[in-house]
């Protein structure tokens, strides 16, 4: 079914989140993606926010975290204190999934979403962590978005936000951070995971239509291709589903 | 009938209620260290931070979660000198605060940067009367590695804690699955915080409906705390279901009574933010002269809030009118 990269970003990202999963979602397309796994694959999965709303109906999509739509009807209204401790909290906090998005990443998955330059006078300022460092730390693993354009996939990051590998293979152990981190980076053309031992990134698919080679000259850093096939594209019923359901305003997509 | 008259007295004395005017000169002075509740388009005390911008109050030092748009303001009116922030954006308004940006990058604001956690956690020990709180989060990261007050600024300002964050090595460490480090993250006592909420008595008590976000916290943290409100509510109303209140009356100093204080952010139950507004500050906000215009009619223009919603006008408030039992505005458009 012909969709936009944008479309099949958050139908990738859907797939990628299983029934009976507790999922952290944030503003925009991971509210989307969490949104139609609910109606696509996996029903039973519980949507909470940072800002303390659990398993919120979604009758609307939220524009932001603390929208009133993510208050209606949830098991539970709480606070940042709740919904944080509920990620770090040892038993709960290895159920959820994390869904996570950053101006820029290196090749063991960590983010910047704090500033490009110098820290202190920075050229370009972004938000800032918010929850996002939180749940990196805490979680069992997270979905990461990224933009697939020059200047995002980094040898090296201007300010650490949200540790993933950190610096490989033991790197989280070594700083006193629970095992986690990331599972799957989705872009506007393809995918990429992380290798068991060595904790770097590899390309893993591409969507119909885009070559490998234009997804590889965006990156600073070189990856194994060698274990990348084409992203089955989103069906019908996806698709419905994200424009029909999830965003018929289209204030996302 | 002499209990009767001590009573009615002691009802006079904590009768806590003033108008905004009154609240923020009183509380609000330059060079506070302020917090306010809310999170990024919801339930910021905005007619607070309007009067803090039409006073002209500056040098403020902002202590700050997720506020959006109400921090933005306040940083775009040149009220701030200093903010210690966990995330400056507005949702699909803002990605990032466009006033926020611009003052960061132009080194106009000083700034800080934690966690949410952390700075809910920092509120909550504030709160708690204990110097730190301890969290697991952001060990390896530059939160903990890049320091954004120089120790100069530190020093100079008693009322900051001359580290920004330290990690320890967990004392009860026990089995290996346990912590190894802990970030210590110190307390926040601001001299007032401001929270706007659904209902309060005239003594003060807090009913908040929906999230609380860490409105809570902060109101107990603070020196000082002023409440402004949607609806004023009876003593009686609020104790035939206690478990819904969260901040005692004694926490209070001040109450306002302003409907439509979070406007343009959204009030659960009572209205939507409104995406008109803040798609056209999204706009002004990228142009300097734009964005004075903005302030001068929708902020100096006017006397008060009052001035700012009859400007809005009543077509455009009733689109944003909370519907029951939704909460917000169902349909409403939003692009």
């Amino acid at each position: 079914m012909d969709c936009s990269l944008r479309e099949m970003m958050a139908v990738a990202a859907a797939r990628e989140i299983h029934d009976h999963d507790i999922v952290f979602c944030g503003t925009g397309i991971s509210m989307l993606a969490a949104m139609a796994a609910k109606h696509i694959n996996a029903p039973n999965s519980v949507i909470f926010f940072e800002t303390g709303a659990i398993d919120s109906l979604l009758e609307e999509i939220p524009l932001a975290v603390a929208d009133p739509r993510v208050m209606y009807g949830t098991v539970l209204n709480g606070g940042l204190a709740d919904s944080f401790a509920t990620m770090q909290n040892r038993f709960t906090g290895p159920e959820v999934v994390g869904i996570l998005g950053a101006a820029q990443i290196d090749k063991y998955g960590n983010l910047n979403s704090t500033a490009i330059g110098d820290y202190q006078r920075p050229g370009v300022r972004f938000s800032g962590s918010g929850g996002a460092c939180d749940v990196a730390s805490f979680v069992g693993r997270t979905i990461i978005f990224m933009q697939q354009v020059k200047g995002r996939f980094v040898s090296r990051l201007d300010y650490l936000t949200s540790p993933g590998y950190l610096n490989g293979e033991g790197g989280r152990e070594r700083a006193g951070l629970r095992p986690g981190g990331p599972d799957v980076v989705i872009t506007n053309k393809g995918m990429f995971r992380f290798n068991a031992d060595t904790k770097e990134m590899y390309l893993t698919g591409y969507y119909n239509g885009v070559t490998i080679e234009e997804i590889l000259e965006t990156m600073e850093f070189s990856v194994d291709t060698s274990r990348v096939s084409e992203v089955p594209c989103a069906t019908a019923n996806e698709v419905r589903i994200l424009r029909e359901i999830c965003d018929p305003q289209g204030l996302i997509l | 009938m002499v209990f009767q008259e001590i009573y009615k007295k002691c009802q006079n004395i904590m009768d806590k209620r003033t108008s905004m005017g009154d609240a923020i000169s009183r509380y609000v002075r330059p060079g506070a260290h302020i917090s306010i509740g809310g999170f990024t388009l919801n339930r910021n005390p905005m007619a607070a931070v309007y009067e803090i911008i039409r006073r002209k109050i500056g040098n403020l030092h902002v202590y700050a979660h997720s506020n959006g748009q109400g921090i933005d303001e306040l940083i775009g009116a040149g009220c701030v000198r200093a903010v210690e922030i966990a995330y400056g954006g507005n949702g699909r308004f803002a990605p990032t605060c466009i006033r926020f940006r611009k003052a960061v990058e132009s080194g106009r604001v000083l700034i800080e940067d934690y966690s949410n956690y952390q700075m809910t956690l920092r509120f909550m020990a504030g709160a708690m009367g204990v110097p730190f709180l301890p969290t697991i989060s952001s060990l390896g990261t530059d939160i903990v590695g890049k320091w954004g007050f120089s120790q100069e600024f530190r020093e100079k300002e008693r009322r900051l804690s001359l580290k920004k964050l330290t990690v320890i090595n967990n004392p009860f460490q026990r089995q290996v699955d346990d912590p190894r480090k802990v970030v210590l993250v110190p307390a926040i006592n601001p001299d007032v915080t401001i929270i706007h909420v659904q209902q309060a008595d005239a003594k003060g008590t807090v009913r908040i409906e929906g999230l609380t976000f860490a409105d809570v916290e902060q109101a107990r943290a603070s020196k000082r705390l002023i409440v402004t409100c949607e609806e004023i509510v009876s003593e009686t109303i609020l104790r035939e279901e206690p478990g819904k209140n969260q901040i005692p009356f004694f926490c209070v100093d001040a109450v306002v009574h302003q409907p439509h204080g979070a406007y343009p952010t959204a009030c659960y139950l009572y209205y939507d933010y409104d995406p008109v507004y803040l798609n056209h500050y999204k706009e002004a906000a990228q142009e300097d002269s734009a964005y004075r215009q903005y302030l001068e009619h929708y902020v100096y223009g006017v006397k008060n809030h009052q001035g700012l919603l009859n400007l809005i006008g009543k077509d455009r408030l009733a689109l944003i009118k909370a519907k029951s039992p939704e909460g917000y505005a169902p349909g409403l458009d939003r692009r």
